[in-house]
């Protein structure tokens, strides 16, 4: 039985356009909306299929205020049996930060009995792309990481972890506990049912306040960048382009 | 002050370094204190390092290659790679520890910044100011750039794939290998990669380091839908790469996704047909030498932001290509 604990974020959707705060301080996803990151999706996925073949528990854990309570429901209605808010300004806390408050609760968890096997973290957020909670996490709780998990399959007290790479699929097989980054690629995460989302939006969910004073993530200020000046030529329309678009391709010489 | 540059061997690229090895060295000269203290670290290759690397090293303006000759460094262990990196850092008193935004690049430094537990920046594209350090980096998908304090010792930082182009050293390094001694435990050796298994049907670096590529968006308009888009790329001689929406909808694998979460690639020429040209998308293809881009909507960011375009249906506008270009 592996419990399983997996941590999600509560990011901008910036499939459209990034807007920042009036301030430059953050990203403004009041009109876009929120999402989880892209990896955690497949995260998520991964801890119900391998809790689930083993008969143990997933929890989700976000760091983050209220509003963060919708990326816990949709894991909660994707088949997470428990959700942690740890209450903070997400803003505030840096990656290293991040990691320690989540060592802690994983910690206390220990403390009183119910640890958790395997933690599952994104490889890298959609917003900040930090690449460095999930192993910060592990120096703090001393167990081994592998970063860019795309498949795991438990077996006994291993893991058996398969990270997509240009040359093939490296395989690594580690003892438990262990924690893991999950990139996306290697599952499908699922999609709520009516009993799911009926039950997540039920679910209660923990708030624990963070053990850690945040030292922050040195952000001085953002910036978007111009979209690019056009210099297009329009080579045509329809069918009637293919000539002059051949004609470009010979020119460029790439045309055996 | 000195910079130390992590670079990553690799069997495929010509001279035996990768390409973002090349690209982080180039900017890590313009980093202060770089162009006078210029080191590098090799991990992973066991025995003396290639002729072919050190040629590249010298070039690049490298003065000491930092290596480790112990044999269970051989398969990838990020941690026990960290730890050489580390011992390099102290060997050469480096200021600066950098390395390409790769997986390897970042996973490395994300161990050796958590040891040491000093910040880490990833995705730098500049430093833009020196005492303290503050450098600049991409966030959000290469949409929006972030300016942030690196406090710590060294300065960490993971350089943002095709923020430069590789450049040769108007001064080159004499590349002197200096052997670094390290004690691994098995602690640094507990997540290390047991096998690699060769890629079924499809593999990523026919995608990566394809000259040309075709690339199909959710404009395809399903699964079945592929011939024309799989015809062109086997007449030009290069590789299918597709949007998100395509992987996500299953219309094809994930190994053909270009992006963000997909591949970079940089092709002499991709050929972008429906696909809108997201951000997320934009920041696997923008190393493209030549965009062409096909698509109904003459204001999508693909078309406004392509070299070359054409409006229109794909279903309409390949069969003619295929027809103009005819047989080989
Ligand atoms: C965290 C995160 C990571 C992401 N990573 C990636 C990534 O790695 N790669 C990636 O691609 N996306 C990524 N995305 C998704 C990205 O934001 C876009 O949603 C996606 O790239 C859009 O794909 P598309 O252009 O195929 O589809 P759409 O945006 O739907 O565009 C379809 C285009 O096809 C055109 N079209 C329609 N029919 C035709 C036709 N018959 N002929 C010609 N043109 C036609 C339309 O005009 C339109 O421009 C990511 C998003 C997030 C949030």
């Amino acid at each position: 039985m592996t419990d399983v604990l997996v941590c999600v974020k509560r990011v901008p959707d910036a499939s459209g356009e990034v807007v920042l705060t009036p301030d430059g301080s953050s990203v403004d996803g009041r009109y876009a909306g929120y999402t989880m990151s892209a990896h955690e999706e497949c995260a998520v996925e991964i801890a119900a299929s391998v809790a689930g073949e083993s008969g143990g528990s997933v929890t989700v854990l976000t760091l983050g205020d209220d509003d963060s309570v919708e990326q816990l429901r949709a894991a909660l209605a994707v088949g997470a049996h428990e959700a942690v808010r740890v209450d903070a300004v997400a803003d505030d806390y840096g990656p290293a930060d991040v990691a320690a408050a989540i060592a802690e609760v994983v910690r206390s968890r220990e403390a009183s009995g119910s640890g958790f096997g395997l933690v599952l973290v994104g490889n890298d957020a959609a917003d900040t792309g930090d690449h460095q909670v999930g192993i910060r996490l592990a120096h703090l709780l001393d167990r081994p990481v592998v970063a860019g998990a795309q498949q795991v399959a438990i077996s006994g007290d291993r893991v058996d972890v398969r990270v997509g790479t240009a040359a093939g699929t490296e395989v690594y097989d580690l003892p438990l506990p262990a924690v893991l980054t999950v990139l996306e690629g290697g599952v499908e995460p699922r999609y709520p049912n009516i009993s799911g989302r009926m039950k997540a939006k039920k679910a209660p969910i923990e708030v624990v306040e963070p053990a850690v004073v945040p030292q922050g993530s040195g952000r001085l200020g953002l910036r978007v960048l111009p979209p690019p000046e056009s210099n297009v030529e329009l080579l045509g329309e329809g069918a009637a382009a293919a000539p002059r678009l051949v004609e470009v391709l010979r020119e460029m010489g790439v045309v055996r | 002050m000195s910079v130390l540059v992590v670079v990553e061997p690799d069997e495929g690229a010509e001279g035996g370094l990768s390409v973002v090895s090349r690209e982080t060295l180039t900017l890590a000269r313009a980093m202060p204190g770089g162009a006078a203290g210029l080191a590098a670290v090799l991990v992973g290759g066991v025995g003396a390092p290639d002729e072919a690397v050190l040629a590249h090293c010298r070039e690049q303006g490298v003065d000491t290659l930092y290596v480790c000759g112990d044999e269970r460094l051989e398969r990838y262990a990020a941690r026990a790679w960290a730890k050489v990196t580390g011992a390099a850092v102290e060997a050469g008193g480096a200021a600066y520890l950098v390395a390409g935004g790769t997986p390897r690049g970042n996973e490395v430094l994300a161990h050796v910044a958590a040891t040491r537990g000093v910040p880490m920046a990833t995705n730098v594209v500049a430093v833009v100011q020196e005492d303290p350090v503050e450098v600049e980096r991409q966030v959000v998908g290469g949409a929006v750039l972030e300016r942030v304090a690196l406090s710590g010792s060294p300065a960490i930082a993971s350089v943002a794939g095709h923020a430069v182009v590789p450049e040769a050293s108007p001064t080159p390094g004499e590349a002197q290998v200096e052997q670094v001694a390290v004690e691994l435990t098995e602690a640094d050796l507990t997540a290390q990669v047991v096998r690699l298994e060769a890629r079924e049907g499809g593999d990523t670096s026919a995608l990566t380091g394809a000259d040309v590529v075709v690339g199909a968006g959710r404009g395809v308009g399903g699964a079945d839908r592929f011939a024309d888009v799989e015809a062109l790329a086997a007449r030009l001689g290069g590789a299918v790469g597709v949007s998100r929406v395509v992987t996500s909808l299953g219309w094809r694998p994930h190994h053909e996704q270009v992006g963000q979460t997909g591949s970079r690639i940089a092709p002499d020429l991709y050929l972008a047909c429906g696909i809108s040209g997201a951000i997320q998308h934009w920041a696997g293809c923008s190393s493209s030498k030549t965009i062409i881009a096909v698509n109904t909507d003459g204001e999508a960011p693909m078309v406004t932001q392509a070299r070359y375009a054409v409006l229109g249906d794909m279903h309409e506008v390949l069969p003619a290509v295929l027809a103009e270009l005819g047989e080989p």
